[in-house]
């Protein structure tokens, strides 16, 4: 349970860290919050060459709003997402969703941008970053470009960021007017590894009827799904408990998850069901009450 | 061996400035207990998952099994031996004492660094706050109950004593 050798390289700028991964080429990977690599390391899952340490990169950490987005650079510690006053105003269900990851000594190390890229199906950030349509700015050197959510996931523990690119941003769109969400979660224990998780996003109109609906779900495929079937399901609905009972039910036709200790393919496809039903629940009681 | 990178960590733990030559690989974890001696951070499942390795850097708790000495070079580390201030016990320590709440002991210095935490975020908890809050620390002896019962009756003295 020890880490196998490898050459440490400190970066303390964006440029630093982009030179050193040209420098090693595939050999080097990106050491950010650590808490899932570390742990790789110890079981020697991955045996990275040289680890490039950007701890350091102060311009990576940050949160702000801007037009209309809220800005998360990627070195950004978890625990700072959950204590921000920005973001529980302009983005309530991302405030929730990060205190479902692991636990407080996880989340003073863990990073935003860490969790991204380790692109873990269950993780609770890349559900909020499907759910909401984030967009992600990555970083290569002299040029950058963006990425959705759709581009970004590409597969379990895969994302769109190459060796020699970093992640530098995400951004998520501001809770709009007239809006309510939920954030549900299935696990042992509070802090451990989701087994389904459902997230949801409404909208109502002046006239009390559901505009836009948003609702995915984690946990249950190789990476977090939309559910095409319930949104189209709610969008011009009353949201009386007939509609949200038809949304997911949905569900299951739309989930892809597998058996392992922790529950049946049947089980999964089952929870992800009532999770995502009382999710909207929440949304609804939250919308009608503004 | 001699080809082998290795780096030089300067930091203060419980006040005391160090320097070492270490490996990059060398864990936080081992580095407290074997290149300092400092035997008190009890090492459980060495990935991220016990949380008998919780110390403070800088003054926020993390796992010691899931950083490298090297990223602490430069900071504050704190260690369940620097935890007694001038001789006397922190009153979670005292607690943990009288109401049994140490058992076999082994996942102690962790639980004490994580109840430290959730009092200072929230220095009246609720019982299931205290739960939730030391979630990330598992004891293997499973008397959760005494834990608690310590934790709230530390908060009340820490409560009461002038700061």
């Amino acid at each position: 349970m020890k880490p196998p050798v490898f050459k440490y390289r400190r970066a303390g700028t964006v440029e630093e860290a982009l030179s050193a991964l040209a420098e090693y080429g595939g050999e080097a990977k990106i050491l950010a919050g650590g808490q899932s690599l570390v742990p790789m390391m110890n079981f020697r899952l991955v045996r990275p060459a040289v680890l490039v340490d950007i701890n350091p990169v102060q311009e990576l950490d940050y949160i702000r709003v801007e037009d209309g987005w809220l800005r998360v650079g990627a070195r950004t510690r978890q625990r700072s997402l959950e204590k921000s006053a920005e973001v529980r105003q302009n983005c309530p269900l991302l405030a929730e969703a990060v205190k479902w990851i692991g636990h407080p000594q996880i989340r003073n190390r863990g990073t935003v941008g860490g969790s991204l890229v380790h692109g873990d199906p269950s993780a609770e950030l890349i559900l909020v970053a499907m759910l909401l349509d984030a967009q992600f700015i990555i970083q290569g050197k002299g040029k950058s470009r963006t990425a959705g959510p759709g581009d970004f996931f590409k597969d379990f523990l895969t994302t769109a960021v190459n060796e020699d690119e970093i992640l530098a941003e995400v951004s998520y769109p501001m809770a709009p007017p007239r809006s309510g969400y939920g954030f549900r979660e299935l696990c042992i224990r509070h802090g451990d590894f989701a087994i389904v998780a459902a997230a949801v996003q409404l909208t109502v109109d002046e006239r009390g009827r559901c505009s836009e609906a948003w609702v995915a779900v984690a946990g249950a495929g190789p990476k977090p799904l939309r559910i095409r079937g319930a949104e189209e399901a709610l969008v011009g609905s009353d949201g009386s408990s007939r509609v949200l009972d038809a949304a997911a039910a949905r569900v299951p036709e739309e989930v892809d998850p597998i058996s392992d200790l922790k529950g049946s393919e049947a089980y999964r496809r089952e929870m992800a069901r009532v999770f995502v039903r009382r999710a909207l629940e929440d949304a609804w009681s939250m919308v009608k009450e503004r | 061996m001699n080809m082998r990178d290795v780096v030089t960590v300067r930091l203060r733990v419980n006040g005391v400035q160090y320097e070492r030559v270490v490996e990059p690989r060398l864990l936080l974890s081992d580095f407290l207990r074997e290149s300092l001696g400092l035997t008190g951070t009890h090492v459980g499942c060495e990935h991220g998952i016990c949380g008998c390795c919780t110390v403070m850097v800088d003054g926020l708790t993390v796992r010691s099994c899931l950083m490298f000495a090297v990223q602490s070079d430069g900071a504050e580390v704190k260690t369940i031996e620097g935890l007694a201030e001038e001789g006397k016990l922190h009153p979670l320590q005292d607690a943990f004492g009288e109401h049994h709440a140490l058992q076999c002991g082994f996942c102690t210095p962790g639980m004490l660094f994580t109840a430290l935490e959730v009092l200072r975020e929230n220095p009246r908890p609720t019982d299931r706050e205290i739960r939730e809050g030391i979630a990330g620390t598992i004891c293997r002896c499973t008397g959760y109950h005494h834990i608690v019962e310590a934790i709230k009756a530390a908060a009340q003295r820490m409560a009461q004593e002038p700061k």
